[in-house]
C-alpha cells in the first residue's frame, strides 16, 4: 500500500448501485493519482435489508481483503489516514440506488419553460408523471385530483422570465400548494422552483410549508431565447440526495463521511462529461454512456455543454420490462448470435427485474442479455440525440453527431470481454466518422465526477494513468452500396514504416492490429462516394491511436441494416462477433 | 455471503405489519382475534374535489374575495348552499354546486371535497393482534404454514384450497374447473391460457395458486377479482417442490391469499398463509441468512431459473462459469442428483 505523499491525498470513493456497491480506492503512486483498487458487495438499499449502510460496509470490507489496507474500525471509516497507515484522508460518494422519484413538472408554455423543466427532470432518476402548463384544458381541480391520486415525489417548477410573468406562475403555484395541502404530511413531495427569481418570496411564502423540502435553482429559462440547465440540475441532484436520506436508511451516515460530497452517479458523470468536453475542445462532441441497472444514462458535452439525460425505462433493472412500451421484441431478438425464441426473451425480462442482482450463467443467456442491453441503449441515444445542440457537427441529420471520444461504462459492459463490449457500443450506438471508443472498465467516470469535488487534480491524473480500457480507434464507413461491395481501402502505417494494407467489403467489420500505447497513420481511400467522416468520397492520412483491439473499420453502414432472413443475420453477427474476439 | 430468504415453511409464525396508506381509524384490539376477511382499520377520502374561484366570479381583488366568503373550513355544506355573497345594487352569490366538504378557503379561492370514499384494510390472515398502531393499523401474528411467491395481482381472499394437480410440473386447462370448485382457493400449477383466468371469474373462485404465468397474462391476471398468486416465476417453470409438498399436503384447509404485488423496497411479498393449530408457538423465520452448506436454496435465473436444490459447497474465490463471467459460486444439488455450479448473487435461501 504506497504511502499517501501530500496531507489529504487518498481517498476512499463509495459508489451505491441498485446491483452492487463498490468501494474504489484512489492514492498517490509515483507522484501522480492513481486508481488503486475496487470492492465491490451486493447492494442492499432494498428489503430485506433497507440500508444501504450494510452493502457500503460490506464492500469496503471487501476493498480491505483486496489492499490488505485497515479502512474501518467497529463500523465506522477511519478518517484521516493513521500514523500506521491505517485509514483514508478524504471520502467521497455517488449512489444512483433508490426509487426513482415520481415527478410533476409545472411550467407556463408548453415550448418554453414546461419543455426545459421536463429537460430538468430527465437530467436525473426521475419518472414524470404529471405535467402541468398554463394551456392544460383540464379544470384547477382535476389537476388537484391527479396530483393527489399519483402523490409525487417531486415537483419540479419553472416559469416566467426573471423580472416577468408572476400572475400565471402564481395560478400554477396555488394549485401546487392546494394539492400538497390535501397530502397528508408523509406524502408531501419536495419541490424545486427554477423560474422567475423574482417569486422566490413568494413560493417560500406559499409552499413552504407544504412540502417535504423546498429548494432554489436559478431561473433555467431566464430569457424566452436561453435555456440554462446547468445550475438548476445541480439543485436537483443535492434535492434528490435529500430526497433519499428520507428514503433510505444509510444515506445520512454516507453524507456524513463523505462531508457532504455525495451526488446522484448519473449527475457526476454528466459533471465529468462537461470537465473533459471543455478539455478536449470543440471540434466534435464528447460522449458518455453508461448501461446500468436504475437506468441507462446519456451525457454529451458539446465545448464544454452538457447534454445529460437518464433513461430509468431503459435500465436493465427493475423496470426492465418497460422497454416493451418502446420496442418489439423482436427489435431485442435481432441482435442474437444464436437462434431463441422470442418468448423465451419476453419471459426473461420479466423475470430478470425481479432479480436484478442476478448474472448471466450460459452462453445464451448471456447473448439474451447483451441483446436487451444494444437495444436500450440505441433507444436511449435515439431519444437523447433530439436534445443534442443545433451547432453539433453531423454528417447526416439521421445519424448521430461526430463524437471523439465515446467512453461507455456499465456492469453489462465491464462484465463482457473488451471485443463483446465494443461491437454492443457500435451496434447501438452506431458512431460515425473517426472516434475512440474507451471503456471504463471500473466504471470510475461518475466517481471521478464527485473525487474531482474534493480534489480538481485527482480526476486528471487517474484519466491520464490507463485507468480506462481503450479499445482503439473506431472509423465508421457510410455508404448505401450493395453488400459485398468493396467500400475502402485502408493502409496503417506503422511508425517503424511497415504497413498493412486492406480493401473492406461493404457489410463487414475489420481490425488492423495496433497494440495500446502505440500511435500510426492511417491512409483511407474510400470507394463508391463511401464517407468515413471526411465527405463522401474523401480520403485522406489521419493519425491513429492503438488499443485493446487495434483500428477498427465497421463498414456496415448507418443505420446498420440487418438481413431480414434469421438464419443470415446470425451468421453475419457470429462473424462480426468472431473477428472483435467476442 | 448473505442472501435473502424466501418463506416456504410447513410451520412458523408469522407477524405482519398491516397499515392504512392515509390516517383513519383503526376497528381491533390488542389481543382480539381476527379473520383474514376482518376490516382492521379503514380510512375515508375524497375522490374529487371542486374548486370555487370566488374573487373572480365576484370580481373581486382576493382580499375583499375572502371577506366575501360565507362559509368555514370543515363545514359541509348541502347542494346550492350559500359560499360567498356580494351585496350591493348588483348582488352577486355563489353557491355550492354539489354537497361537499369545505377543505380549504383563502385567497380568493374556496375549495370543495365531493363524496366521500373508503379504504378498508383487511386483516389478510387470520391471528391475534399483538400491537395497534393509531389511525393506521395494527400487528397481526398468526401460526401456519407459510409460502410466499414472486407476484400477485394485488387482491385478498380467504377459502377451501382444493387441488387440481396431481405434479408439480402440471398445467392447468380452462375445462378443468367446474362448478364444485366454486367458492375455493385453486391449486393450479402452470398456467398459459388466459381462459383459465376467465373461466376461475364466472364459478367464481376465491383465488388461484399457480407455479408460473407468461408476462402476457399479467394484464388480465391484474383484471380478475379473485386473488392470484404465482409462487416460481414468469417462464413455464414447474411448481418447485417444497412449495408443492405444502400446498398437496394442505388441500381441503381454509387457506388465505394476500396477492399483494412484491415491493422491492418494503419487502412485501404475495404469500399464502395455511393456518395451522399449535401447542407452542414456531419462532419467527429470518428474513436474511448467511448462504452455507446444507441449506435449501433456489436459483433464481435461467437455466434453472425456480428450481430448488441443496446448497452442497461454496467455492473459495472466484469461478468461471459457461458465460465468461468470474464470480463467485456455489455448487448446487438438484433433486434429480444433478450437481450444478451456480453464482452466490443468483441464488435464494428457502426457509
Amino acid at each position: 500500500m504506497p504511502a499517501s505523499l501530500v496531507e489529504g491525498a487518498s481517498l476512499l470513493a463509495i459508489d451505491v448501485g441498485t446491483a452492487s456497491t463498490r468501494a474504489v480506492l484512489f492514492d498517490i503512486v509515483e507522484g501522480s493519482y492513481r486508481f488503486v483498487a475496487s470492492g465491490q458487495a451486493p447492494s442492499t438499499a432494498e428489503a430485506p435489508f433497507q440500508d444501504i449502510g450494510s452493502g457500503v460496509k460490506d464492500a469496503i470490507k471487501n476493498l480491505e481483503e483486496v489492499t490488505g489496507h485497515t479502512l474501518l474500525d467497529g463500523g465506522n471509516v477511519i478518517i484521516p489516514t493513521q500514523p500506521d497507515g491505517s485509514g483514508i484522508d478524504t471520502v467521497a460518494a455517488i449512489i444512483s440506488a433508490g426509487p426513482v422519484l415520481k415527478t410533476a413538472v409545472v411550467g407556463l408554455l408548453s415550448d418554453v419553460s414546461l419543455y426545459s423543466a421536463l429537460r430538468l427532470a430527465s437530467t436525473t432518476y426521475t419518472r414524470v408523471v404529471e405535467t402541468i402548463g398554463l394551456n392544460d384544458p383540464r379544470l384547477p381541480e382535476e389537476i388537484i385530483d391527479n396530483l393527489i391520486r399519483i402523490k409525487p415525489d417531486l415537483v419540479v417548477i419553472a416559469g416566467g422570465t426573471d423580472g416577468g410573468a408572476t400572475r400565471s406562475v402564481q395560478k400554477l403555484l396555488e394549485i401546487v400548494g392546494l394539492s400538497c395541502y390535501l397530502l397528508t404530511n408523509d406524502n408531501r413531495p419536495a419541490i424545486l422552483f427554477a423560474g422567475n427569481q423574482e417569486m422566490k418570496k413568494e413560493v417560500s411564502e406559499l409552499l413552504g410549508n407544504l412540502s417535504s423540502l423546498l429548494q432554489f435553482g436559478p431561473n433555467i429559462r431566464p430569457s424566452l431565447e436561453n435555456e440554462d440547465l446547468g445550475p438548476a440540475s445541480r439543485q436537483l441532484a443535492q434535492l434528490q440526495i435529500g430526497i433519499l436520506k428520507n428514503q433510505l436508511r444509510g444515506t445520512e451516515e454516507l453524507e456524513v463521511w463523505a462531508g457532504g460530497h455525495i451526488l446522484p452517479s448519473a449527475y457526476a458523470q454528466g459533471r465529468m462529461i462537461r470537465f473533459l468536453s471543455r478539455a478536449f475542445g470543440a471540434a466534435k462532441g464528447l460522449l458518455g454512456v453508461d448501461i446500468g441497472a436504475s437506468a441507462t444514462t446519456i451525457a454529451a458535452g458539446f465545448n464544454g455543454d452538457l447534454s445529460l439525460n437518464v433513461y430509468p425505462q431503459f435500465g436493465l433493472g427493475e423496470y426492465l420490462p418497460e422497454i416493451l412500451k418502446y420496442t418489439t421484441i423482436e427489435e431485442i431478438t435481432q441482435w442474437l448470435p444464436i437462434e431463441i425464441p422470442a418468448r423465451l426473451v419476453h419471459d426473461s425480462i420479466y423475470e430478470r427485474s425481479l432479480y436484478p442482482t442476478t448474472v448471466p450463467t450460459t452462453k445464451e443467456d448471456q447473448a439474451v442479455t447483451q441483446a436487451i442491453a444494444r437495444q436500450a441503449l440505441r433507444l436511449a441515444i435515439q431519444a437523447a440525440k433530439q436534445y443534442f445542440p443545433p451547432e453539433a457537427k453531423i454528417l447526416r441529420e439521421d445519424l448521430l453527431p461526430l463524437f471523439e471520444p465515446i467512453i461507455a461504462g456499465g456492469g453489462i459492459l465491464s462484465d463482457a470481454r473488451p471485443g463483446q463490449s465494443l461491437l454492443m457500443l457500435l451496434d447501438a450506438l452506431q458512431p460515425v466518422g473517426v472516434t475512440t471508443i474507451t471503456l471504463d472498465q471500473n466504471r470510475l467516470l461518475p466517481i471521478l465526477g464527485v473525487a474531482g469535488e474534493k480534489n480538481t487534480l485527482l480526476p486528471i491524473q487517474v484519466l491520464e494513468s490507463g485507468a480506462f480500457l481503450n479499445t482503439g480507434t473506431v472509423i465508421s464507413v457510410i455508404s448505401s452500396t450493395s453488400f459485398g461491395t468493396p467500400v475502402l481501402r485502408a493502409t496503417l502505417i506503422y511508425n517503424d514504416g511497415n504497413e498493412v494494407n486492406t480493401e473492406i467489403k461493404f457489410g463487414n467489420l475489420e481490425i488492423m492490429p495496433l497494440k495500446q500505447g502505440l500511435t500510426a497513420k492511417l491512409k483511407l481511400q474510400p470507394l463508391r462516394r463511401a464517407d468515413v467522416g471526411l465527405g463522401p468520397g474523401r480520403g485522406g492520412i489521419i493519425p491513429v491511436g492503438g488499443g485493446a483491439l487495434g483500428v477498427i473499420i465497421d463498414a456496415r453502414g448507418r443505420p446498420i441494416q440487418l438481413p431480414e432472413d434469421p438464419g443470415r443475420r446470425r451468421e453475419l453477427i457470429k462473424k462480426w462477433t468472431w473477428t472483435v474476439g467476442g | 455471503m448473505r442472501a435473502p430468504v424466501t418463506h416456504m415453511l410447513p410451520l412458523t409464525s408469522i407477524v405482519r405489519e398491516r397499515l392504512l396508506p392515509i390516517p383513519g381509524e383503526v376497528h381491533v384490539k390488542l389481543n382480539q382475534t381476527v379473520s383474514p376477511g376482518d376490516v382492521i382499520a379503514e380510512a375515508h377520502f375524497a375522490r374529487e374535489h371542486i374548486l370555487l374561484e370566488v374573487a373572480r366570479k365576484l370580481e373581486v381583488s382576493n382580499q375583499a374575495a375572502d371577506r366575501l366568503i360565507r362559509c368555514k373550513v370543515g363545514e359541509r355544506l348541502q347542494k346550492d348552499a350559500l359560499v360567498a355573497e356580494k351585496k350591493g345594487l348588483i348582488p352577486k352569490r355563489i353557491t355550492a354546486p354539489q354537497p361537499g366538504r369545505v377543505v380549504a378557503a383563502g385567497g380568493g379561492q374556496v375549495l370543495l371535497e365531493l363524496g366521500e370514499s373508503t379504504i378498508e384494510l383487511k386483516a389478510s390472515l387470520p391471528g391475534k393482534i399483538t400491537q395497534v398502531i393509531p389511525e393506521r393499523g395494527a400487528v397481526i401474528q398468526a401460526t401456519g404454514a407459510l409460502i410466499q411467491g414472486i407476484w400477485g395481482n394485488g387482491r385478498i381472499d380467504t377459502g377451501l384450497m382444493l387441488s387440481l394437480i396431481e405434479e408439480p410440473d402440471a398445467v392447468i386447462t380452462p375445462d378443468r374447473l367446474d362448478v364444485s370448485l366454486r367458492g375455493s382457493i385453486i391449486l393450479a400449477g402452470q398456467c398459459y391460457d388466459g381462459q383459465v383466468l376467465q373461466a376461475a371469474a364466472e364459478l367464481p373462485a376465491r383465488g388461484l395458486i399457480l407455479s408460473s404465468l407468461p408476462p402476457s397474462l399479467l394484464p388480465l391476471a391484474i383484471q380478475m377479482r379473485y386473488p392470484i398468486i404465482v409462487i416460481d416465476g414468469f417462464s413455464r417453470l414447474p411448481m418447485n417442490q417444497t412449495a408443492y409438498k405444502i400446498l398437496s399436503t394442505n388441500t381441503k384447509r381454509e387457506v388465505s391469499i394476500n396477492a399483494e404485488r412484491m415491493d422491492r423496497r418494503t419487502g412485501k411479498r404475495p404469500e399464502i398463509v395455511i393456518p395451522l393449530p399449535v401447542s407452542q408457538q414456531p419462532p419467527e423465520p429470518r428474513s436474511i441468512d448467511t448462504l452455507a452448506p446444507g441449506q435449501q436454496v433456489r436459483m433464481r435465473r435461467a437455466p434453472h431459473s425456480g428450481v430448488v436444490g441443496i446448497l452442497e459447497n461454496i467455492r473459495p474465490g472466484l469461478s468461471t462459469l459457461p458465460s465468461g463471467l468470474r464470480v463467485p459460486a456455489a455448487e448446487v444439488k438438484l433433486e434429480n442428483n444433478e450437481q450444478i455450479l451456480v453464482p452466490l448473487v443468483n441464488l435464494e435461501i428457502i426457509g
